[in-house]
């Protein structure tokens, strides 16, 4: 049993994986709660596919994935805000548009004849391959993400319980809004390093929609997110290893059935509660 | 009399026409001044003017004082996971820079303003599971965390039981008494009766003063427009009460 759990510790590229699953779900699961509190999950699963061509051209370039990732979301922001304000079309098709063409230039790009073996990995990620340049950076982009949450969580926390009246308690709801997207794009990097860009987007919004169903305040909720997403990754690696099959879907699947038995949880619990009023024998006591 | 706001042939709204026009008025320290009018009349525009958040399109208007405001708790988000003392905490905020976090001084403030507002022993409680009357409270609390000179609340007793609205009434009578303006958008004739000034607002302003010299059938017409009934064995007429959905 102990051989069971240690076996794949003794590899270096499991202990590897396992750091940028920690990295991931550190950032992604406190992250995540602000990404359903400010209603932006579309944002994060179309700035992750806008960053494939991005990581795609960093790949074949040979240069650290991120160092491709960086530009590409800031290029895929700059247009979408450029067609957003073509007169006629909404922010939504702006995203559709930008976020379609990005990726299919990504996917142009991986595909050609010329393209070194493996680069179709970007979609579904590496979690198994970083590299020391890979690690650091997402290190260090975690990190950025951790000590904004807690420096702005008062601001955050203000706009996000009632966007009209934030102003006059010295809360820019616009403010508020430009830093969630600002970490977001922060975060869906370092995910989608190790999970793909089609299955970061699970590492951000899944393991805080599954904590948000079972905790009753923010802070505990952005931890409680994190400790899902480390145990989904870490499921997923031992997953992966004994049973041969994708690391980042392993990852992502682990993450969808936490949420699943979460929402099974509460609403077996809501039934036995309804069980036991129904049968309540107390005189008296007001429905 | 020291003045905490004044407003001179004020005019404000959000497009390019005015939602409200030719108001003028003042609230002196230690004032309770009904708002009154029909719902769209305006009276959320002219709190959020008195508030910052619109800017006046004409005439003047000078707000002295620290001003809060304690909105219509319908309209944030009652699931949101925040305690009261969360809430009330947030009315330290104006006062830090951006960077720094409220500490514990200002935890302590909190924790005397829920008091001071009775509602200590639900501290710890999720915002949203007070009743109507407790999140008015835990709101005013933030009020005083902040400070607040001029208290602008709108609509307060929109949906509370009797009980709940004659607590709330003597506690806005303290606030009152310690020297703050506070402006009350209400429906309730009779509460505005009892305060020191009253505002109608239709639009444009019907009319600025004492209640006794300013709340007659004509003023209450025009302010309602038509929407009024006598009260049988009385002499006070009364206003429909507002649909609410």
């Amino acid at each position: 049993m102990i051989d069971f759990v240690t076996d794949p510790l003794s590899q270096e590229f499991i202990r590897r994986a396992l750091l940028e699953v920690v990295l991931i779900s550190l950032a992604g699961g406190a992250l995540g709660c602000w990404v359903v509190f400010y209603g932006v999950s579309y944002a994060a699963e179309s700035l992750s596919h806008a960053l494939f061509p991005g990581l795609v051209l960093a790949a074949l370039a040979g240069i650290p994935l991120l160092a491709g990732g960086i530009p590409g979301i800031a290029v895929a922001a700059l247009a979408i805000a450029l067609i957003g304000r073509v007169p006629g079309i909404g922010r939504d098709t702006a995203v559709a548009v930008v976020v379609t063409a990005f990726f299919g230039l990504g996917a142009l790009l991986a595909l050609s004849p010329d393209s070194p073996p493996g680069i179709q990995s970007l979609l579904f990620g590496d979690i198994l391959a970083p590299s020391d340049s890979d690690l650091l950076l997402s290190g260090i982009l975690a990190a950025a993400v951790l000590v904004s949450l807690v420096v702005l969580h008062w601001r955050l926390l203000a706009v996000a319980f009632d966007r009209t009246t934030a102003r006059s308690i010295g809360a820019s709801p616009a403010l508020a809004d430009a830093a969630v997207l600002m970490l977001l794009a922060a975060a869906v990097l370092v995910a989608a390093q190790g999970l793909g860009t089609l299955l970061a987007v699970a590492a951000l919004v899944g393991p805080a929609a599954t904590a948000r169903v079972f905790t009753h305040r923010v802070p505990t909720m952005m931890l409680a997110a994190s400790l899902i997403g480390i145990a989904s990754g870490v499921i997923g690696i031992y997953l992966s290893y004994y049973g041969g099959v994708a690391a980042g879907a392993s990852i992502a699947a682990c993450i969808v059935v936490a949420y699943l038995a979460a929402l099974a949880a509460a609403g077996a619990r809501e039934l036995l509660d309804r069980l036991s009023l129904s049968g309540d024998p107390r005189p008296g006591v007001a429905r | 009399m020291v003045i905490l706001a004044s407003a001179s042939q004020l005019a404000a709204g959000y497009g390019r026409l005015p939602a409200i026009e030719d108001v003028t008025f003042e609230v002196d320290v230690g004032q309770r001044v009904a708002l009154l009018g029909p719902n769209g009349g305006g009276k959320t525009t002219l709190l959020r003017v008195l508030l910052g958040e619109l800017r006046p399109m004409r005439g003047t208007l000078e707000v002295r004082g620290r001003t809060a405001t304690v909105p219509q708790t319908e309209r944030s988000r009652l699931d949101f996971p925040v305690s009261a003392l969360d809430v009330a905490l947030m009315g330290a905020l104006p006062r830090l820079p951006w960077w720094k976090r409220p500490g514990g001084a200002d935890r302590e403030l909190a924790r005397d303003a829920l008091e001071r507002v009775g509602v200590a022993g639900r501290a710890d409680d999720t915002f949203g599971d007070l009743s109507g009357g407790q999140r008015q409270r835990v709101l005013i609390a933030r009020g005083l965390v902040q400070d607040a000179e001029l208290l602008l609340l709108d609509e307060p007793f929109s949906g509370l039981d009797v009980p709940a609205a004659q607590s709330l009434e003597s506690l806005i009578a303290e606030l009152a008494r310690e020297g703050r303006g506070v402006v009350i958008a209400t429906h309730d004739l009779r509460q505005a009766r009892r305060w020191d000034a009253v505002l109608c607002l239709n639009h444009r302003q019907i009319a600025f003063g004492r209640p006794d010299e300013v709340l007659d059938r004509e003023v209450l017409e025009a302010t309602y427009a038509g929407a009024i009934i006598e009260i049988p064995g009385s002499d006070h007429v009364g206003v429909l009460p507002a649909h609410h959905h």
